[in-house]
């Protein structure tokens, strides 16, 4: 992958190209279970890009090992999962719990449509970040940023 | 418009001696301070006239309200029903089914797909004696039911009709709709199960037995909705929802059906946005789009072939999380459109949803919201009380005609069928590329502030998340679990293999329907994920690209 860029995995090519910075940093995002809502993703997906990190883009109905296997792979600093179907305090936790037990040191965001009262729950499991409805594209980027800086203390 | 005098008013004769002929509400047809109003105003073609932009009804909501259906399901299916029997106490009209996550996509609540999911996000359906739960201590012979379900619709629409025949109801009394819409899958909702052509087989297999033997049934709700929520624009909506109605009707009169034969009996489902005049254009350019089609390109002759009926729903990709109250304000303004649109169903959504499955008190405030509409704003006492304004009209054309270049465009890529269109577009990644780039302009104008959402990036103090959100019971998928456990335990498991194995022949011979099969393996209190993974034995499963 010599230009980065948001990766359609099953097709292997590169659809998009992000700008250039000094050191790119590599976010693998995916729909994790059932759940068919990807329009958040998949906007969230071009907002990293034109930040200029590079987007591994899984898509829908992954699982936590599927995406392990993605973060392990393509060497990625951050796990990005949107959840639209009330399934994030069982499915957050055993995101963060896979990434362990594979000794993956790479923080977890959430968002989609978490309660507020579920957010704290979250970040007690080891989620590093959820991102409510009506996240700015800004508050994506920090958020994720900040989560990688943090996990590399 | 070149018509002369004469002409218009035989049309005026017409229509008055239609609207004469039909049944009325029993109110008063005037304003609240008593000035008389006419059930119409303006120009002909009038309501009840090719094409029908004015409506389909010669007197619309004189003679009968809107049904006003919401939407409900989560956790077991005694949840539910207690839901559905508040709903129908309150004056709501009819049910409308929410089924859960695995349930949609034809796992069973034990599978290792499913955990997390059970009971969440709707009601979870693993076999026919949920079926029986949800719907105990409700007569099915009264009562209008929607399903909304779309993979696995023949297993839904068979088990409703083996619970109907328990209780003693023909499934030719049944009426209802289930969504059954498997293209929209492939482009916006993304719960599709087998690969599209096979899932048409499927589709058009339910058009045939619901045309034989289920009379009030409606075999497909074609369904803008949710092209609308993952994205699409509202003519985007418009046109992508008709093209798939037209390759509905073409691969049913493919599979040796009558046009006029059914129809009649497809629906449409519509999303009401925040944009009241956009919506209204697209409301009225939808009926007058269907007719021409319908009448001119495919040639139907019987005019309810010609008039498109639909469901509306309120955009809940606009409800916001932050000060959640004011998205009733918003959903008034979305149901009014679809009033003024001429809409035959409404759900008007809960101000809560930004954040989970509406309590049961903000739902009450959202059948309540459409009460409100119907009732007391005077929407409901003139036909199309909109048309004939200028820009009205114009918008009804540009609605018109952008659809009209999308569906050249899909004729050729199908070679002359929209059909073929279709298929190709949901392969070459068409449908799913314009939703996505429509989505983010939206979305980076939100960022850029050249569009204000009130709550969002603008007007933004006063915020009080802290509401009480429903909260499914934890024990949901537990309980599920032990409930499946027993019925597998109970049932005859060699009834279940040999029904299985009979659906299983049914699917390799494209000739014989589903149907039969479906509902006799339903019976046997066979899974929804057994049925499923019987089915994609013979079809296929179907795998996105994962394009950005």
């Amino acid at each position: 992958m010599p230009f980065g860029g948001v990766r359609d995995i099953y097709r292997g090519g590169n659809r998009l190209s992000p700008a250039q910075t000094p050191e790119r940093l590599r976010v693998v995002l995916a729909k994790l279970g059932l759940d068919g809502h990807d329009r958040g993703l998949k906007v969230v997906a071009r907002i990293l890009r034109d930040s200029g990190m590079e987007v591994i883009f899984l898509g829908l109905r992954q699982t936590t090992s599927s995406i392990v296997a993605a973060v392990e792979q393509e060497d990625a600093d951050a796990v990005g999962l949107s959840m639209h179907n009330a399934g994030h305090l069982t499915l957050g936790p055993k995101m963060v719990r896979a990434l362990d037990e594979a000794g993956l040191d790479v923080p977890v965001v959430i968002g989609g449509i978490i309660p507020p009262e579920d957010e704290r729950q979250l970040l007690d499991a080891g989620v590093a970040a959820v991102l409510g409805p009506g996240a700015s594209a800004t508050e994506v980027v920090e958020s994720v940023r900040s989560a990688i800086v943090a996990s590399r203390g | 418009m070149g018509e002369d005098a004469t002409d218009r008013s035989a049309s005026e004769d017409r229509w008055r001696a239609a609207y004469n002929a039909g049944t009325r509400r029993d109110v008063p047809y005037e304003t609240m301070s008593g000035v008389p109003l006419e059930p119409v105003y303006g120009d002909a073609p009038f309501p009840g006239q090719f094409p029908y932009t004015r409506g389909i009804h010669p007197g619309m909501y004189r003679g009968r309200l809107w049904t006003m259906r919401m939407f409900a399901g989560f956790g077991t299916a005694e949840d539910t029903n207690a839901r559905f029997k508040e709903i129908l106490r309150n004056g709501g009209g009819g049910l409308s089914t929410a089924f859960d996550m695995p349930t949609l996509m034809g796992h069973d609540s034990d599978s290792e797909w499913s955990e997390g999911e059970v009971g969440r996000a709707g009601v979870a359906i693993d076999t026919l004696a949920d079926m029986e739960d949800l719907f105990a201590g409700i007569d099915l012979g009264n009562v209008s039911t929607s399903m909304t379900i779309n993979g696995p619709a023949n297993i839904a629409l068979a088990q409703y009709v083996a619970v109907a025949e328990k209780g003693g109801v023909d499934r030719d009394r049944l009426s209802g709709t289930i969504q059954n819409d498997i293209l929209k899958e492939y482009q916006a909702q993304k719960e599709y199960i087998y690969p599209p052509r096979p899932s048409m087989r499927i589709v058009t297999d339910m058009m045939r037995f619901t045309t034989a033997e289920m009379p009030r049934w409606h075999p497909v709700s074609i369904s803008g909705y949710h092209i609308r929520e993952a994205g699409s624009t509202a003519a985007q909506e418009l046109a992508f929802t008709l093209a798939n109605g037209f390759a509905y009707v073409e691969a049913a009169v493919a599979a040796g059906l009558n046009i006029d034969e059914f129809a009649r009996r497809l629906s449409f489902f519509f999303n009401s946005h925040s944009d009241f005049f956009e919506e209204l254009g697209k409301f009225r350019a939808a009926r007058r789009i269907w007719a021409r089609w319908m009448r001119d390109h495919y040639q139907a002759r019987d005019e309810r072939s010609w008039q498109c009926r639909f469901h509306t729903q309120t955009a809940g990709v606009s409800l916001t999380a932050q000060q959640p109250e004011i998205n009733i304000a918003r959903v008034a303004l979305q149901a009014f459109a679809a009033a003024a649109g001429g809409t035959q169903s409404l759900h008007t959504d809960s101000y809560d949803e930004a954040h989970a499955l509406p309590t049961e008190d903000a739902a009450r405030i959202a059948l309540r919201t459409q009460q409100i509409v119907a009732h007391e704003t005077g929407v409901a006492m003139v036909a199309d009380p909109f048309g004939g304004a200028p820009f009205i009209e114009w918008m009804t054309d540009e609605m018109e005609r952008q659809a009209e270049a999308v569906f050249a465009h899909l004729l050729d890529l199908g070679g002359g069928s929209i059909l073929e269109g279709v298929y190709e577009g949901i392969e070459n990644g068409y449908f799913v590329g314009e939703i996505a780039d429509a989505a983010y302009r939206f979305e980076r104008e939100v960022n850029a502030q050249r569009r204000i959402i009130v709550g969002v990036n603008a007007f933004t103090e006063g915020d009080n998340p802290e509401k009480s959100l429903l909260r499914i019971d934890p024990t949901v998928e537990e309980i599920q679990l032990k409930r499946l456990g027993e019925v597998k335990q109970r049932r005859n498991s060699d009834a279940v293999a040999a029904s299985l194995a009979a659906l299983g022949m049914a699917a390799e011979s494209p000739d014989t329907n589903l149907m039969p099969a479906t509902i006799d393996a339903v019976k046997t209190y066979a899974t929804e994920g057994e049925i499923t993974r019987c089915l994609s034995e013979v079809f296929g499963t179907y795998t996105e690209a994962a394009i950005v």
